[in-house]
Parts: C-alpha cells; sequence; structure tokens
C-alpha cells in the first residue's frame, strides 16, 4: 500500500498531482530542482498540505515517486536516485513543443527509455494522457457514472497494481494495458485506445 | 477596473475554409485598434505568433502603428517572446512606440511563449526555453532601469553591453513592464520577485483557480519587498460580448472550434464539441462570451477572486468576422465597462 507520495517537479503537472494526491489523502512532499527553501512559498500556497524537500529526501521518503518534469530534464535526477523505488513516469516525448530529443528518437516507448536510464527502478507509466487541469477537475468517487480511465502500463504486476490503488484513490478508473513497451497506447499519436478487452486493473 | 482587449492578429476565411491573406489580417488588426481607442476601451495588446492563422509577429510594429493613429489607449504587447528576440531591439522599438504615442501609453509584456514558432524560426534550441527567457528578461529590465542611454550587461545568451547607448530612452524615463505567465506557479514567484507586475493568461479552466498564484505573487513580492504600484495583477482570457448571450455564444463558437481543430493537429487534441465550448462560458468558466450583464457580473466576481486591476479579452479568433470584434470592443467599452465600475462602487 502506497502511503507516502514524491513527486519531482513542481511545474503545472507536479503541483495538479501533488493537489490531487492530497486530497486523496496521502502523505505528499514535493521537489524542484533545487533546496526545499527555494519552492517552500511556492508549496505553501499552491500545494498546501504538501511538504517541500529536496530531491533526495522526496525520493528516500517516498513509497511511490512521481517524476513531472519536462522530459528534456529527465537527466537532472542523478541515474542512481531511483534504483529500488516504484515509479510514476508521466513524462512525454513531444517534439513540436521539446524539439527533437535523440535519446527518443528511437522505436522504444519514451518510459523504456527512462527505464533502461534509471538503473534498478521499477518505471510505471500513467498520469501522462491526463490534462493537468482535468486532473482536478475529472476526478470522481469510485462508482460514479462517467469516471473517467487511466491507463497504467508496467512490467511489474505488484507495481501496477500498487499504482492502479493510487489512481483509484486519485478518483479514476485504473486501466491495466500490459508490460511498460504497451504505454505505446498511451503517448502522443496512439490513436485507438479502445481496443478491448480492457479490465479494470482493480477488481 | 481597466476594460481591454488583445489580439494576435486573425486571418480570415473564404466560404470554403480557405484562409485569406495575413495582409488584411493585419489591416483589420489596426483598424480594430483605432476603433477601440475612440470607443474608450482602456487597453489593447498585441502578439505574439508566427503562424498563417495568427500573424500578428512583431507587436512593437503594430503597436508603434496603433500610437500614431490613437490617443488614449494603453497598448502593449500580449506578449512578446522575449527568449527568442533580442532584448535591446524590443525596448527600442518600444520606447519609439512610447515617444510616437506622446509618452505613458506603451507597455511591454515579457513572455516566454506558450506556443514555440519562434524556435525554429530564429534559430534557438527549446532546451534553452527558460535559460533564453530567464536572461533576456534581465537584459530588458537592465536596459529599462537604466538611468540614462548608456547600459553595462553581461550575461551568457548575447555580447556584453559596456556603456552601450540603447536609444531612445521612454518619455518618462522607463516602460512598464509586465510579465506574463499561464499558469507556472514559478512564474508567479519570479514575478513577485522581481517586483514586475503580472498578467495571467487564463485560456482554459477555472479562472478562480488561479487565485492562489496571485496570493503566491504577492506574498513573493513581500517576501523580496517588492511593493509599490508595480505590484498589480491583470487576466486576460477568450471572450466575446454580444447584445444577447445567444448571439455571443453563435458568434464566438465557429472561429473557437476551427482553433481546436487547428491546434488539435498541432498537439494531437481530440476535436472538441459544442458541449466542451458551452461548460466554459459559464459562471464560473474561462470563456467571458455572453452580454454586457453577464460579462460585467463575471469580471467583478473573479475580481474578489484575483484582485486585478486589468481584464482583457480575446476575441478574434479562427477567422471571427471583423464586425462582431469591433462589437464586442463597442460593447466592452460602453456597456461593460459602466457596469463593472457601478457594480465595483457598490461593494
Amino acid at each position: 500500500m502506497v502511503h507516502t507520495i514524491g513527486i519531482l517537479g513542481v511545474g503545472r503537472v507536479g503541483s495538479a498531482i501533488a493537489r490531487t494526491a492530497v486530497s486523496a489523502g496521502f502523505v505528499v512532499n514535493v521537489a524542484g530542482s533545487g533546496s526545499a527553501e527555494d519552492i517552500q512559498l511556492l508549496v505553501d500556497v499552491v500545494v498546501p498540505g504538501a511538504h517541500a524537500m529536496s530531491a533526495a529526501d522526496v525520493v528516500a521518503s517516498a513509497d511511490l515517486v512521481i517524476v513531472a518534469i519536462p522530459l528534456h530534464k529527465y537527466r537532472s535526477i542523478p541515474q542512481r536516485l531511483l534504483t529500488g523505488k516504484l515509479v510514476v513516469d508521466t513524462m512525454n516525448y513531444w517534439p513540436p513543443i521539446d524539439g527533437v530529443l535523440e535519446d527518443f528518437e528511437q522505436q522504444t516507448t519514451s518510459s523504456e527509455v527512462v527505464r533502461d536510464h534509471f538503473t534498478g527502478a521499477e518505471i510505471v507509466k500513467t498520469l501522462n494522457h491526463i490534462g493537468y487541469h482535468d486532473l482536478e477537475i475529472g476526478a470522481r468517487p469510485a462508482g460514479a457514472p462517467g469516471r473517467r480511465a487511466l491507463g497504467i502500463a508496467g512490467d511489474s504486476l505488484a507495481g501496477v497494481a500498487a499504482v492502479a490503488d493510487v489512481i483509484e484513490r486519485f478518483g479514476f478508473d485504473p486501466v491495466a494495458t500490459g508490460p511498460l513497451r504497451s504505454g505505446a497506447l498511451l503517448q502522443p499519436g496512439a490513436t485507438d485506445l479502445r481496443r478491448p478487452p480492457y479490465r479494470r486493473a482493480t477488481p | 477596473m481597466e476594460i481591454g482587449a488583445y489580439s494576435f492578429g486573425d486571418t480570415q476565411l473564404n466560404e470554403d475554409g480557405t484562409p485569406r491573406s495575413t495582409a488584411e489580417a493585419i489591416g483589420n488588426l489596426h483598424r480594430a485598434i483605432i476603433h477601440a481607442d475612440q470607443v474608450g476601451l482602456d487597453y489593447f495588446a498585441v502578439g505574439e505568433h508566427h503562424t498563417v492563422s495568427m500573424p500578428a509577429s512583431s507587436p512593437g510594429t503594430i503597436i508603434a502603428a496603433a500610437a500614431a493613429a490613437t490617443k488614449n489607449i494603453i497598448l502593449g504587447s500580449g506578449a512578446s517572446i522575449i527568449g527568442t528576440d533580442d532584448p535591446v531591439r524590443v525596448f527600442q522599438q518600444f520606447a519609439i512606440a512610447d515617444a510616437i504615442s506622446g509618452g505613458g501609453r506603451v507597455e511591454i509584456t515579457a513572455g516566454r511563449g506558450s506556443s514555440v514558432e519562434t524556435f525554429p524560426l530564429f534559430g534557438y534550441d527549446l532546451q534553452d526555453y527558460d535559460h533564453l527567457y530567464a536572461e533576456k528578461l534581465d537584459l530588458l529590465m537592465t536596459i529599462n532601469n537604466s538611468p540614462s542611454e548608456a547600459v553595462t550587461w553581461s550575461g551568457t545568451v548575447r555580447s556584453a553591453l559596456d556603456d552601450l547607448a540603447v536609444v531612445p530612452r521612454p518619455v518618462r524615463g522607463t516602460l512598464p513592464i509586465w510579465l506574463a505567465t499561464g499558469g507556472n506557479a514559478s512564474s508567479s514567484v519570479r514575478a513577485g520577485q522581481l517586483g514586475l507586475p503580472i498578467s495571467y493568461g487564463i485560456i482554459g479552466g477555472e479562472p478562480r483557480r488561479f487565485a492562489p498564484l496571485a496570493d503566491l505573487y504577492r506574498r513573493a513580492a513581500a517576501q523580496a519587498g517588492q511593493t509599490g504600484d508595480s505590484i498589480k495583477v491583470a487576466v486576460a482570457s477568450l471572450g466575446l460580448v454580444a447584445p444577447t448571450k445567444q448571439e455571443a455564444m453563435d458568434r464566438f463558437y465557429p472561429g473557437w472550434h476551427n482553433l481546436t481543430l487547428e491546434m488539435g493537429r498541432l498537439r494531437g487534441w481530440a476535436p472538441q464539441d459544442r458541449r466542451v465550448f458551452e461548460s466554459q462560458t459559464g459562471e464560473h468558466g474561462g470563456f467571458y462570451v455572453g452580454d454586457p450583464d453577464e460579462i460585467a457580473d463575471r469580471f467583478v466576481a473573479l475580481q474578489a477572486h484575483m484582485g486585478h486591476m486589468r481584464h482583457f479579452l480575446q476575441t478574434d479568433i479562427g477567422g471571427l468576422p471583423q464586425e462582431h470584434l469591433l462589437e464586442s470592443i463597442t460593447l466592452l467599452a460602453t456597456e461593460v465597462k459602466p457596469r463593472v465600475q457601478r457594480l465595483l462602487e457598490k461593494k
């Protein structure tokens, strides 16, 4: 069970995820690119209830790490920092906005590149395919009619299950799409999410 | 509260949906600004985009022309994409516009840019986005705050200025420089720390959700010891005013729909339908589309959350017929503004 969520990134995506997680009752720690002091005021005002920390402290204390930084800054996270952690990758590769990034100009999905870079981290792909203000507006209690679903791709069944529970508590129906490479369905440019059969990732 | 309008230029469409000329769009924009001044609108901002449908690519040029053709209206960029421009040039263009205006009517709004057309166009790397903006904003402010024509500055994104003249100087010594933001919280902190007035571009979602950002801005300013007249907030929104709500909705929707199709192609969004549009035009929505009473009510309601001193609307998108733009401008100045004044006086 995930109790403490650590979020790397306090931009629009990171802060929206942090507010969602606080509302859902998690302990939420967040880090920017600098020290805790750099973002203390920001966190106090826009993510009340979350705690500002350094990236190292956020990761160390987290049951689940959520990476919400621009993709082209992914290497700013020390390569070994995420070793042994369960990590949600919310990043997308979108060249018209990010520019061409050679690391991601290949056939594999962006999360597989991230997985291969952060040795020993268990990477799960989700939250990348919902707009940051839709995340806050779209959250609904379980069973609410028309509740939105989010896809989850990951190689570890236990990791996917743990993240699915978090997505459920955030207010969305979790749908496992398969191993991490199945995250291709969730990436920019994927055209068909309605391929059956999808079942809820948690009963 | 000041009431205004802004535009990126809006290329008109032929019956078959093909675009008309970008030059015509610029002419329309120029005439709309003159009209706004004539009917007494407080403020008009221009730019900056570099697309066939939004061709107001040089805010400084358009503002200078408008300065010559208007008497009272405050003119500004909305926003100048300074990361991919030369701050010396931007400052010169706006100082010249200021001189032409007679002084005190021209402002610069510095933005990072939400679209990235300028990066390949001017030969910059998207990965330098933040760094370019931070340094060039610093240079722009250094020039503005210089007590004389001579400017000294050094950084990494362009050559140093070693006691070089940047001319002309603004008539009143400096220009108001605003920082434009789309909702990234650290931009609110930056503006507060720098003591710059801040302009929130709220193009979707519920505007009152931006209240914490305005609060963050004011607290960051106080924490940094920044006080005084420059600590103020403006809000930019999409909208259109017409004599009735139904007319406003029917006038604005086609252009909005065209824009979402175009942006959807670029950014991978699914087409959005009328229900999405209508959900944004309600009391707490992001689109200020309605009759003068409703728009005035909603401006004043938001003011309780944001404490803003200026609200300005972008109306001409997706090929909006020019007459609807002009009528919206007229209604903003002659119907919405007096209602807003009365409502605020009652408080």
